[in-house]
């Protein structure tokens, strides 16, 4: 963002329950803007639960209840003047699975501004320039640039996901949240999207559920460790790995438990 | 030990028969009821030459002139000749049995009439009962049908199809079984019951309310189908819903739409075959209904329907094939013109509702869509 606010993202305290099932506990944390921030820990650690807390998706399931606060964009996303649908224009979010919907790669694409536009924006050159911009930034627009009447569902694994990155992009979101976006994809398809992922970064906040800890370290600058709803610890991602502070994270990093 | 015992075998082969014949009897049943309902109608549908107005002697013997032996006389001989004869009367006159006058009073008891699939189909008059001049013309029945069908499928698929929306997407967890629970008693209220609360309550209060002169009519019955065939759109119409992955629900939760945007543009396309399935089987099932029907909609023969402003009379009478089958079967001499007209009928109400069936089967299996 500015200048003056190093920092994309501040939570302070944030607890969440699972019904009785307390997920995160007095999670306090500042993720820079304008990098990409790792969030690494085994599994029911809580990071995905926090990293859906940022755009408020877990509220889907009714029995999530949170305390605290998280401001972005400048506001805490709890105060209950705070739209939901801007929050989610802002803070777009990638899946575990690729999810392209089920309609065309124009229209996947175009899916968003339809629905947030007024009628009188939504003339042809717009969705069509907003379509070439969106698919060149994920580099897919080579590849696609003849099929973009083809289902999205029909396209291969590696460009599902990218197209998922892409169809949050005309939108203008100020941070992209991923939630192991490379679990369902091969070698060569992981390796294509961290690239996509490196470019993104500086432009956009990102940040990454992973549970590959090569991957954080190839792509992230800083990492956060997560164990049992708490953050153990945060920093810049060579310090993580190479020089832990906490006996829990170098544990982790070293595979001992996870 | 790798030897199992003769009889442990036997027996696991003898349940795995009987579960084999339990799978297949449906297919054995279906092919039989074709069969029985076919055999029945052929008559008139292979031989559609002649066959109607077979003479009775009780008819014959009311014509001034003629008497018992005389009538059963003309009787026997009409049975001896060929049926493509019988078209005519020559053959009476030929036998010189009766005079002139008497002969032309006698024609219209004895004279075969053409039995015409596109005539049984598109007149309007059914007198299946009367001696001189029995006229099966069904097309008044069948706008009966289409009628009924037709005005319930305009209640009940909004209803249907919006209670399946709120139930998959819209309520909570606890209230979406309670609402699940009681959508399952609708439909296992028995049809006659539904029958009777039209026969009574809806006819007092379309008679209140839309000061129809009489309140069992094509409206009346329309209500309890539909009433009927909601519960069938709501649960297949919610399963096709749930069977939407739920990762399209994050994908548009995602990019910032509203629920109802959700459901509008991402849900209802994606269900969209599953949804036609439950609005076709709801049809069938509205098409198929019979006692509800029978009770509800006046039972008499009538085109609701004409060019004039809102071309669907709702406050008419009608009758529908099932009701008619189910009213006339019991009264028909078993294998007479009557009794096989009214098998024909069935034969075309199965054709409805097994396209109408299969088509959602079709519809269901995506084919429509590739």
């Amino acid at each position: 963002m500015s200048a003056e606010n190093p920092y994309a993202i501040t939570t302070k305290n944030l607890d969440l329950w699972y019904g009785e099932f307390q997920a995160l506990e007095k999670v306090s944390l500042n993720i820079k803007d304008g990098i990409i921030t790792g969030l690494i820990g085994p599994s029911g650690c809580g990071k995905t639960t926090f990293l859906r807390c940022l755009n408020r998706v877990n509220e889907r399931y009714g029995n999530v209840r949170t305390e605290g606060t998280i401001n972005l964009l400048g506001k805490n996303i709890y105060d209950p003047d705070v739209s939901l649908i801007e929050l989610r224009k802002s803070v777009g979010m990638v899946f575990q699975r690729p999810n392209p919907l089920p309609i065309s790669v124009y229209d996947n694409i175009v899916f968003g501004l339809r629905v947030h536009s007024p009628r009188s924006e939504l003339k042809r050159s717009i969705l069509d320039d907003a379509v070439e911009q969106s698919l060149r930034e994920v580099m897919l627009w080579d590849d696609l640039k003849d099929n973009l009447k083809e289902k999205a569902t029909d396209l291969q694994l590696e460009q599902q996901q990218k197209l998922c990155i892409a169809r949050l992009l005309p939108l203008k979101p100020e941070i992209i949240l991923m939630d192991e976006p490379c679990s369902a994809l091969d070698v060569g398809a992981t390796t294509a999207v961290e690239e996509l992922m490196l470019t993104l970064a500086g432009k956009y906040t990102i940040v990454i559920v992973t549970h590959n800890m090569a991957q954080a370290r190839r792509i992230s600058h800083e990492c956060i460790f997560m164990l049992l709803g708490e953050i153990v610890e945060h920093d810049r991602t060579e310090k993580i790995f190479l020089n832990p502070t906490n006996q829990k994270t170098s544990d982790y990093i070293e595979g001992r438990y996870g | 030990m790798l030897h199992r015992s003769k009889g442990k075998a036997l027996r696991e082969a003898l349940i795995e028969w009987l579960i084999r014949i339990c799978g297949i009897s449906a297919v054995i049943f279906v092919f039989a009821i074709f069969f029985f309902v076919f055999w029945e109608g052929k008559g008139l549908i292979f031989n559609n030459k002649v066959n109607i107005n077979t003479a009775s002697i009780e008819a014959i013997t009311k014509v001034e002139g003629i008497d018992e032996s005389l009538a059963s006389k003309i009787v026997s001989t009409r049975s001896e000749i060929k049926l493509e004869k019988r078209l005519t009367t020559e053959w009476l006159l030929k036998e010189d049995l009766l005079d002139e006058d008497t002969f032309v009073l006698i024609e219209p008891f004895i004279k075969a009439k053409e039995f015409s699939f596109w005539k049984f189909l598109t007149t309007q008059e059914w007198y299946p009962a009367s001696e001189s001049n029995p006229r099966y013309g069904v097309f008044a029945l069948i706008a009966g049908t289409f009628s009924v069908t037709l005005l319930s499928m305009l209640i009940s698929v909004p209803f249907g199809l919006g209670s399946a929306l709120f139930i998959s997407e819209f309520c909570s967890p606890k209230l979406k079984e309670t609402l699940k629970i009681i959508i399952e008693l609708l439909a296992a209220i028995p049809s006659v019951v539904w029958g009777f609360i039209g026969l009574t309550i809806m006819n007092q209060l379309i008679m209140s309310i839309f000061g129809a002169q009489i309140g069992i009519n094509v409206l009346n019955g329309a209500i309890i189908l539909a009433l009927m065939s909601v519960p069938i759109i709501v649960s297949i119409g919610e399963d096709a819903l749930q069977a939407v992955p739920d990762s399209y629900r994050e994908a548009a939760i995602g990019l910032g739409v509203t629920r109802w945007q959700m459901v509008y543009k991402v849900l209802i396309p994606a269900a969209k075959n599953g949804l036609l399935a439950a609005v076709l089987l709801g049809i069938g099932r509205a098409i198929g209904e019979t006692m509800a029907v029978l009770m509800a909609t006046g039972h008499a023969v009538n085109n609701p329907f004409d060019g004039d402003f809102p071309f669907l009379h709702a406050l008419e009478s009608v009758k529908t094939l099932t009701a008619t089958i189910a009213a006339e079967l019991g009264e028909t001499a078993r294998g007479s013109d009557h009794y096989q007209v009214l098998f024909i009928v069935g034969i075309l109400l199965f054709s409805i509702t097994f396209l109408v069936n299969l088509t959602a089967d079709l519809v269901v299996k995506g084919i429509k869509n590739k």
